[in-house]
């Protein structure tokens, strides 16, 4: 199916599945344990080896020596994979590193070795004994002085690095109200629950992988690529994932170590990363330095707008586009955005739940504070002035296909009591505590991707989805169900759906926040090509062939499904493609995030007292499973804002607190009742389902509600994330 | 994980004897603290004397005050009515520290004798002075942010991160052993850590093999009793700083610290910031401790209510 025009009626609008608060159907399973995830299936390969992966203790050089023969003879070992008996294996394009080193080793805790052994405590007892000499070299580890290095990166997926719209400079020397401001914010480790795992089986020439991956076609296109195998002899398997948010976009050292292991010993080999591993051995969010300026007229609309970000990457990999969300939040004429990147020789940074929005927020949007102060205008009056309903810097022949961000501020406004903020900070007091409420505006893009699914319907009427979609916690199992019970007239429990295989259609996979809307809409095409072929079957009019209640109808005439698809069943598989629609309009979910922190008087201590979101996001398919990724990503922006950081040792080149005891996310303790509203919205022109992306939205914008609520707190204007007890002490007022 | 032989003791005397019998060998209680050592091959003890069933799991009274086992956990400890009742910045440290989990396994006796968080003491592929003597310290020059500003030397400047421990610092409490040959004796729980000097390794003034078998607590000294802890999260994270405060009867203050120094931290009869906190040796990264620390102090002399 070509979606290239804004959708007409469907059975969607029905809303009898759809847009109800279902159970995750696979919620059972995984809270009793009997969802098996990668590590776990051992009934596929109950025979598997252990395989404990051995990285590399030094950042950057060379190794001089490896030598196995310790490790090779303790006891149960079965092999040991190391450069120089993996065979031939190429870097895939998707990778800014090899997933093995050697010689030349590109970060620390690259992978240099996988010792298998019968059990896990073998295996991880001889890594130990695997002696590898390295010949060091220094290498670059410090954004800030490679700051002067960075270059314009190379155009990649995601176009052009900079854009430019009026003459920002001018625009800005101009205005009288000005902000020039700075900010940094630090490298995060993705923290999934679920650490990298793979088993790996061969069948002759046919490499079988259950893995934990959120895009299984990649997987088997960068496995290929790799291990120079055709990819029609590589079946990935990955139905269950311990969350992603973009550590498992692309295949790891896990699957690849698990694959070659596997080949060595000639016996399927499981591999897990340790948490240790998981942030210098795979990818994390990148740190950034950005600076926004930002010029105004005296009532408050904005003129110049300029957000330049500088990032550094492993052989210049990819930037973080700090800059996308300035690109459209805002009007203004005069726009600047740039992105430079700088070589670091740190691991891989890489895509992490909205990369680019997430950490652009962070400055944007206190940068939005620090004017609306200056202009002696209310935060969230600013944000409304300064709306747009198209493109800014593409102008009004590309709108928003739907905007409904001054609705999120203003019920947001209503609903916490906005109007009650005292705007001269520091005024407020709760015993030892400082108190202060911040707002931010939320936008994520809401790319739209090709996604194919299969349906059939069976000769009791049980219909049956298959795609290579992923479920990373998301509740891809339940929407999908959702969206094909509402299509063919079912009860949702009539719907199985079956993903994460690489033998079903190929979908969009998860991310990037486009994964519920774009194989929602696969889910539907093929439906719509399933009632046809019903219809056709039965001699009806499709046009006015209806289904509902386990039939379908048509003209006073009425059949059970079960007899419509005869005693062998009916099946129908489509694509959905997008066309134009991203560059017609621009897409978008909105957000507005009002918090209220409390700010200890001695100590420093930030803690978080009410917060509340309100948001839209077209079609809302499930709200439940909508609410919760809200909530997920709003707690992880709260980490970003108060106490995530993976600390760069700069002398060594790598990230020094690689554990969940010393790498802080937030606790329950840090997180008080989440207050999530969800306004209705229908958007007919991001796809057949008029929904758009949720589960990145959260995380946008809601750090820098935060900072902006400790500025109006304590009066401390806080620019380099997190906002630690030690940011704030030496500015408090003496005790 | 180095391979390992293990025993059972059922006796205090039994564990000593195994301790001598097997050089290196380690006691295990909770084993919360150690089997991670031994999963990072930090410590690989050939031989592990499991100490769970010795029968150290009682509070009994003790004269005018308490006598804890060794093995009592963290949880029970807290939970008591008498440590609520007459000790209660012992209970109210217990709780700030760790998560539940990992208080219902932690003991008395292993939390006292926990080792450092710093990050490069964990991490076998860096130097590290107290995991290999003489290699140089890594975090010197490193991330330093949560580490000591009392009582570090050129050597180590990692600190002792229990909670627990400081409120024992502030409340005097004392340590029972039995060594190998069965002898018994009592050590003042500010004799218990050393100082690093140029031994960091060395972290405790205990004889190879001797157990610990109980804590006591003296009588009841009353008066206000506070336990802060300041951290980047609110649970669920070793302090940066924390402070045991008891402000006696008598109006006169007694204060004893954590996250700033190798050991429970207290300067006896001090009344103030600035003789708590004379010689600190700060960095650019942890010179915050030392504003902390000064504001906990002066808050809790102004009698303001913390938290
Ligand atoms: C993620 C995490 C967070 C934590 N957070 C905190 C925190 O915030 N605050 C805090 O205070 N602690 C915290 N802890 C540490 C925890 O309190 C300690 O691990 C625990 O108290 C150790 O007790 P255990 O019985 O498990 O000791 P074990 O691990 O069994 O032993 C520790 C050491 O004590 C020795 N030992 C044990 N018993 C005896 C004995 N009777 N005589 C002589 N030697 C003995 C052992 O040989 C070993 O060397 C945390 C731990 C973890 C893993
Ligand atoms: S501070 Fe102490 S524990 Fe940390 S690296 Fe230095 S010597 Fe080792």
């Amino acid at each position: 199916m070509k979606f290239t025009a804004p959708a007409g009626p469907n059975p969607i609008d029905q809303g009898k599945v759809i847009g109800h608060p279902h159970d995750r159907i696979d919620g059972r399973a995984k809270v009793t344990g009997t969802a098996a995830y990668a590590y776990e299936r051992n009934q596929l390969a109950p025979n598997a080896a252990y395989g404990v992966m051995v990285g590399s203790t030094i950042a950057t050089g060379k190794i001089t020596r490896i030598d196995t023969s310790r490790a090779e003879a303790a006891p149960g070992v079965l092999g040991v994979v190391t450069y120089k008996n993996a065979g031939k294996l190429r870097k895939a394009r998707s990778h800014a590193a090899r997933l093995l080193a050697g010689p030349q080793v590109e970060h620390f805790d690259q992978s240099v070795a996988l010792v298998v052994a019968e059990t896990f405590e073998q295996a991880r007892h001889a890594a130990k004994l695997v002696r590898v000499d390295y010949a060091p070299v220094q290498g670059r580890y410090d954004l800030a002085a490679e700051k002067a290095n960075a270059k314009v990166p190379k155009a990649g997926q995601f176009g052009p690095s900079d854009s430019q719209t009026g003459d920002f400079e001018s625009a800005f020397g101009r205005a009288p109200v000005t902000v020039d401001s700075t900010f940094t914010t630090p490298d995060q480790s993705h923290m999934m629950m679920e650490p990298h795992a793979s088993i790996a089986a061969w069948h002759g020439d046919q490499l079988l992988l259950w893995t934990s991956n959120q895009m299984i076609a990649w997987a088997v296109h960068d496995t290929s690529e790799i291990l120079g195998i055709r990819p029609e002899k590589i079946h990935v398997s990955s139905p269950f994932i311990g969350g992603g948010f973009g550590g498992k976009l692309w295949v790891r050292s896990d699957a690849i170590l698990a694959a070659l292991g596997a080949r060595l010993i000639k016996r399927p080999v499981k591999v897990a990363l340790t948490r240790a591993q998981v942030p210098n051995n795979t990818t994390h969010r990148p740190a950034t330095i950005q600076r926004v300026r930002l010029g105004a007229d005296p009532d408050g609309k904005l003129q110049a707008i300029a957000h330049e970000s500088w990032s550094g990457n492993l052989n210049s990999f990819r930037e973080e586009r700090a800059g996308s969300q300035t690109r459209l939040l805002y009007a203004g004429a005069n726009r600047l955005v740039t992105h430079r990147l700088a070589d670091l020789d740190l691991p891989e940074g890489n895509a992490m739940r909205a990369p680019g929005e997430a950490v652009g927020h962070l400055s944007l949007e206190v940068a939005m504070d620090e004017l609306a102060e200056k202009l002696n205008l209310d935060p969230v009056q600013l944000r409304v002035l300064n709306d747009v309903q198209y493109d800014p810097e593409k102008g009004p022949e590309r709108p928003f296909s739907s905007r409904k961000l001054v609705e999120c501020l203003q019920e947001g406004a209503r609903r916490f009591g906005w109007s009650k903020r005292n705007p001269k900070p520091a005024q407020i007091r709760d015993g030892n505590w400082l108190i202060g409420l911040g707002v931010s505006s939320a936008l994520r893009n809401n790319p739209t991707k090709e996604s194919e699914a299969r349906v059939r319907v069976d000769k009791h009427g049980k219909i049956t989805v298959e795609s290579d979609m992923t479920d990373i916690g998301t509740g891809s199992y339940t929407i999908l169900a959702q969206t094909a019970a509402e299509m063919m007239g079912v009860p949702l429990h009539h719907v199985t759906v079956k993903l994460a295989e690489s033998h079903y259609p190929v979908s969009c996979g998860s991310g990037g926040q486009f994964g519920g809307n774009s194989s929602a809409s696969s889910v539907y095409a093929a439906c719509v090509r399933l009632r046809q072929a019903l219809a056709h079957k039965a001699g009806w009019d499709i046009e006015a062939t209806t289904f509902e209640d386990g039939k379908m109808s048509c003209a006073g005439q009425s059949m059970p499904l079960a007899q419509a698809a005869g005693p062998k069943g009916l099946s129908a598989q489509d694509k959905i493609e997008f066309g134009d629609t991203q560059k017609k309009w621009a897409q978008s979910s909105f957000g507005a995030h009002f918090v209220e922190v409390g700010v200890h008087r001695v100590t420093g201590e930030t803690r978080i007292r009410r917060l509340l979101g309100v948001f839209t996001a077209g079609r809302i398919l499930n709200p439940k499973t909508a609410r919760s990724q809200l909530i997920g990503a709003m707690a992880k922006g709260i980490g970003a804002a108060l106490c995530e950081e993976l600390v760069v040792d700069k002398r060594h080149g790598y990230f020094v607190n690689h554990d969940l005891a010393e790498y802080h996310v937030p606790v329950h303790a840090d997180i008080p009742h989440t207050e999530v509203v969800i306004l209705e919205e229908i958007d007919d022109k991001s796809s057949p389902m008029k929904a758009k992306g949720v589960g990145e939205l959260g995380i946008c914008g809601i750090g820098a509600a935060v900072a902006n609520a400790i500025y109006n707190a304590t009066g401390i204007r806080l620019r380099d994330y997190p906002f630690t007890p030690d940011k704030l002490l030496d500015h408090l007022p003496p005790v | 994980m180095q391979p390992f032989t293990y025993q059972r003791a059922q006796t205090p005397q039994e564990a000593a004897q195994a301790a001598q019998k097997h050089p290196h060998a380690r006691f295990i209680a909770g084993g919360t603290n150690l089997l991670d050592l031994m999963k990072h091959q930090v410590e690989t003890p050939p031989h592990l004397i499991d100490v769970n069933h010795i029968g150290l799991d009682k509070i009994t009274s003790a004269g005018d005050g308490l006598r804890i086992g060794a093995l009592v956990r963290n949880t029970d400890l807290a939970a008591d009515v008498r440590i609520r009742r007459d000790y209660p910045v012992l209970s109210r440290a217990l709780l700030a520290g760790a998560s539940a989990q990992l208080r219902n396994k932690a003991t008395t006796a292993g939390n006292l004798l926990q080792r450092t968080r710093c990050p490069y003491f964990y991490d076998t592929s860096k130097p590290c002075n107290k995991r290999k003597p003489g290699s140089g310290c890594s975090a010197i020059g490193g991330y330093e942010r949560n580490l000591g500003i009392l009582g570090v030397s050129d050597a180590c400047i990692a600190t002792h991160p229990s909670d627990m421990a400081v409120a024992m610092r502030v409340l005097d409490a004392q340590v029972e052993t039995i060594s190998p040959d069965g002898s018994q004796r009592t050590i003042p729980i500010a004799d218990l850590h050393r100082l690093p000097g140029h031994t960091p390794h060395l972290e405790t003034n205990l004889k190879p093999g001797e157990l610990i078998t109980h804590v006591t607590l003296p009588k009841p000294v009353g008066g206000r009793q506070t336990y802060i802890k300041v951290r980047d999260r609110a649970s669920y994270a070793f302090a940066a700083v924390s402070m045991a405060a008891v402000q006696l009867p008598d109006g006169r203050f007694q204060f004893a610290f954590g996250g700033l120094a190798p050991k429970p931290w207290r300067v006896e009869g001090a009344q103030n910031a600035e003789q708590i906190l004379a010689g600190a040796r700060t960095t650019p990264q942890n010179a915050f401790k030392k504003t902390l620390a000064s504001r906990l102090i002066t808050s809790a002399l102004q009698g303001v209510k913390l938290p």
